[in-house]
């Protein structure tokens, strides 16, 4: 397809860029051990986890930026950020959707997730959060009958303290990098979500986040515990209204899969990306995390659009022996996004297997990157791990690359790698056009089936919304 | 149904065509022979609206309209179907996902609604019997692992469907035992019809023993230099195409 064509459907709109005129409790701009101890106090916070913010917040202030990342962008002055802000009319949490600020639900509107129709089509439990204070939990007491617990993190702080103590920090330690460290002194809400003994959670848990006020970073923090034998399907998605000033979004996910447990956490993601000029979008630098206990398993499933910069290697540690972890992703990146993604497979135990299933597709001028590590420890008898890496290509100023890393330190281990690099052909899109289809259709068709292989994990609602969010990101940057 | 006047067209800096005039009316079959090189594929891709391939003088009118003037995807809604000489694979896009989406888009262009899933089915079965194609290709990738024999098949399924006004097989014949040949030749004459036309550009006499020509044109140096009926292709065939180059030059 010819640049001119490119450039021409490069004019697109963001279609979740709006802003929300909601009053907001700010804190002013800076971070200092008095900023996070506002927030505690704000939050009720027990003592132990002020001190727990305040451990991480003194290693954050000793390490680096993490520069190894195929991504480049200006530093951060981690003082003009603002570390906490509440839509003020929560300042009383609402007990239904009833007492929900009508602004706010219609915001959800605008994104397609109408809280109103969520709760009647069932089988989804929403706990949206709405910048840094979680907005409205429903199904809590059907979920509560099966005895899975599904809140905000800053409730379960209060209502299932032993719990947070026990696993906060477990998977993630505070120190593990500097955005983790950051994370663990500032984070302000997030989910939790804990699954008993032998329970099957009998509906998806799904989770919207969305950051709306200016030069708000947003530090949200996920903990999911599935105890021995129970099985969970967790969904996130993103997206964010239209801004000029870079926002950081740091994350930390945290899964602990118990013996026999199984943990599928889903990602649909499509935060603001930058103008076509790179200017503006979201600087997401995340950390997620599972530990997979004996026969356990834990499967990461990720569809990524969004964000001006894009830090992220959802990754299973395989400690217990039969334990499973699974990978599946597809980033897609235009005009001048950069994305350095992919996932790290740890085996610890015996006969552990991993599979990781990545599709990049670069489009616009931008720069998508996969980045992997495989570890076979010495103990990992019988491991087993299949990479596969596919990269498709939109146009001719794009860029893709790939660094796998794998360490084998078992010679039982089987490790296997392929990869592949293509582009989206002048004679396919010819193809498609020659039967009646137009340029977008087709671009759109082709990606589509290229990311089938991941798709097909997705839960079926989710899947729909990611192939609707391809479409809808490639709109102004192919032809 | 279409009309070709004058016709020079350029592919990468090189012409091609070189004042090619050409009628085809409602319901004929004409079939394009000539040596290599004269052009034959390019009249193809220039009737399809193939990107790159450069009209530099001449006119195209289809069904009364400017066929130049139309988008690559406005030609195949309007009824120009293209089956290529080398179709490409799309990975991970099943044959049925792609050809609903085609005849979708055709007939929302005639201002119909898209066809229902059951309804596409069963059309889509029956193309694959007289396509002589298992069943099973449908929900295969378009054309992905399948052999030559199978992806020219597939272009016949395609045409099937999607039941267009001109129907261009770009060498559809090359590379086909006699059996596929005959599948192809029967799907075609299968279409043939009071308002449908085809061209068939191919180097053999023997496609023109199962699909019976109105016309035989020469295409020799980017222009027509001889037509005729059915005999003309057994002439050819008896005599090669040096004569008529040493007529040309």
């Amino acid at each position: 397809m010819s640049q001119e064509v490119i450039d021409e459907r490069i004019g697109k709109e963001y279609a979740a860029g709006f802003v929300t005129d909601i009053e907001s409790d700010t804190l002013p701009p800076g971070l200092d051990e008095d900023v996070i101890r506002f927030i505690s106090a704000k939050k009720g916070e027990p003592e132990w986890l002020l001190e727990w913010r305040l451990e991480a917040y003194r290693g954050w202030l000793e390490m680096a930026t993490p520069e190894w990342a195929h991504v480049h962008y200006p530093p951060i002055d981690y003082n003009a950020i603002s570390y906490y802000s509440s839509p003020k009319s929560f300042e009383d949490k609402p007990k239904s959707l009833d007492e929900v600020d009508p602004e706010l639900l219609e915001v959800y509107e605008k994104l397609g997730i109408p809280l109103h129709e969520q709760e009647m089509l069932a089988g989804v439990a929403v706990d949206a959060v709405f910048d840094s204070v979680s907005v409205a939990t429903t199904f809590r007491s059907k979920l509560a009958e099966a005895g899975v617990i599904f809140c905000s993190i800053s409730e379960a702080v209060h209502e299932y303290p032993e719990l947070v103590k026990k696993y906060l920090g477990s998977v993630v330690p505070r120190r593990d990098n500097f955005y983790a460290a950051l994370n663990s002194a500032v984070f302000t809400d997030g989910s939790f979500v804990y699954i008993p003994k032998g329970v099957r959670c009998p509906m998806e848990l799904s989770t919207y986040f969305r950051i709306n006020e200016a030069n708000t970073g947003q530090f949200e923090r996920t903990l999911i515990v599935a105890d021995e034998g129970s099985h969970v399907s967790y969904l996130e998605g993103c997206t964010a209204p239209m801004r000029d000033e870079n926002q950081l979004h740091a994350a930390v996910v945290e899964l602990v899969a118990l013996d026999d447990a199984e943990i599928k956490y889903s990602t649909v993601q499509n935060w603001y990306p930058g103008d076509t000029e790179g200017r503006g979008g979201i600087y997401n630098f995340v950390t997620k995390r599972g530990v997979a206990h004996t026969n356990a398993k834990i499967s990461w499933t990720q569809v990524e659009t969004g964000s001006a910069v894009t830090w992220k290697y959802p990754s299973c540690v395989l400690r217990g022996d039969n334990s499973v972890g699974e990978f599946y992703s597809v980033a897609l990146t235009n005009n001048l996004q950069q994305a350095d993604t992919g996932t790290k497979m740890i085996h610890l135990g015996r006969n552990t297997r991993s599979t990781i299933i990545s599709k990049g597709i670069s489009a616009g001028r931008s720069s998508n990157a996969y980045r992997g590590l495989v570890r076979m420890s010495p103990r990992a008898e019988g491991a087993r791990n299949y990479t596969q890496c596919d990269s498709l290509l939109i146009g001719d100023a794009c860029a893709a690359h790939t660094f796998p890393y794998i360490e084998s330190r078992n010679p039982s281990a089987v490790v296997e790698h392929e990869a592949t690099t293509s582009k989206v052909s002048d004679d396919q899109l010819y193809l498609c056009q020659q039967r009646g289809l137009d340029a977008e259709k087709a671009v759109s068709m082709i990606v589509n089936g290229f990311c089938k292989e991941v798709f097909r994990e997705l839960p079926m609602e989710f899947a729909v919304e990611a192939g609707k969010l391809l479409e809808v990101s490639l709109e102004g940057s192919v032809g | 149904m279409l009309t070709i006047d004058n016709l020079h067209a350029r592919v990468e800096g090189k012409d091609i065509l070189k004042g090619l005039s050409l009628s085809v009316a409602a319901g004929e079959v004409h079939a394009i022979m000539g040596p290599n090189g004269s052009g034959k594929s390019t009249l193809g891709h220039i009737l399809a609206g193939r990107p790159g391939y450069e009209v530099t003088a001449g006119s195209v009118t289809f069904a009364g309209e400017d066929l130049l003037a139309m988008d690559t995807e406005e030609r195949a809604r309007a009824g120009v179907f293209l089956a290529f000489q080398y179709p490409v694979e799309i990975p991970g896009v099943s044959n049925m996902e792609f050809l609903k989406a085609s005849v979708d888009a055709v007939r929302e262009h005639r201002g119909e609604e898209p066809l229902d899933a059951v309804t596409f089915m069963k059309k889509a079965r029956e193309a694959c019997k007289v396509a002589s194609l298992d069943q099973a290709f449908l929900k295969r990738g378009v054309n992905e692992g399948f052999s030559g024999g199978e992806k020219k098949r597939n272009e016949l399924l395609q045409m099937l469907l999607l039941e267009p006004r001109l129907g261009i097989l770009d060498e559809t014949d090359s590379g086909l035992d006699i059996d596929a040949l005959q599948v192809v030749a029967e799907g075609v004459n299968s279409l043939r019809g009071a308002d449908r036309s085809f061209i068939l550009v191919t180097h053999y006499q023997r496609l023109l023993n199962y699909i019976q020509p109105d016309k035989v044109h020469v295409l020799a140096g980017g222009r027509i230099v001889r037509s005729g009926d059915a005999s003309l292709a057994l002439h050819l065939e008896d005599k090669g195409y040096a004569w008529l180059e040493d007529e040309v030059a």
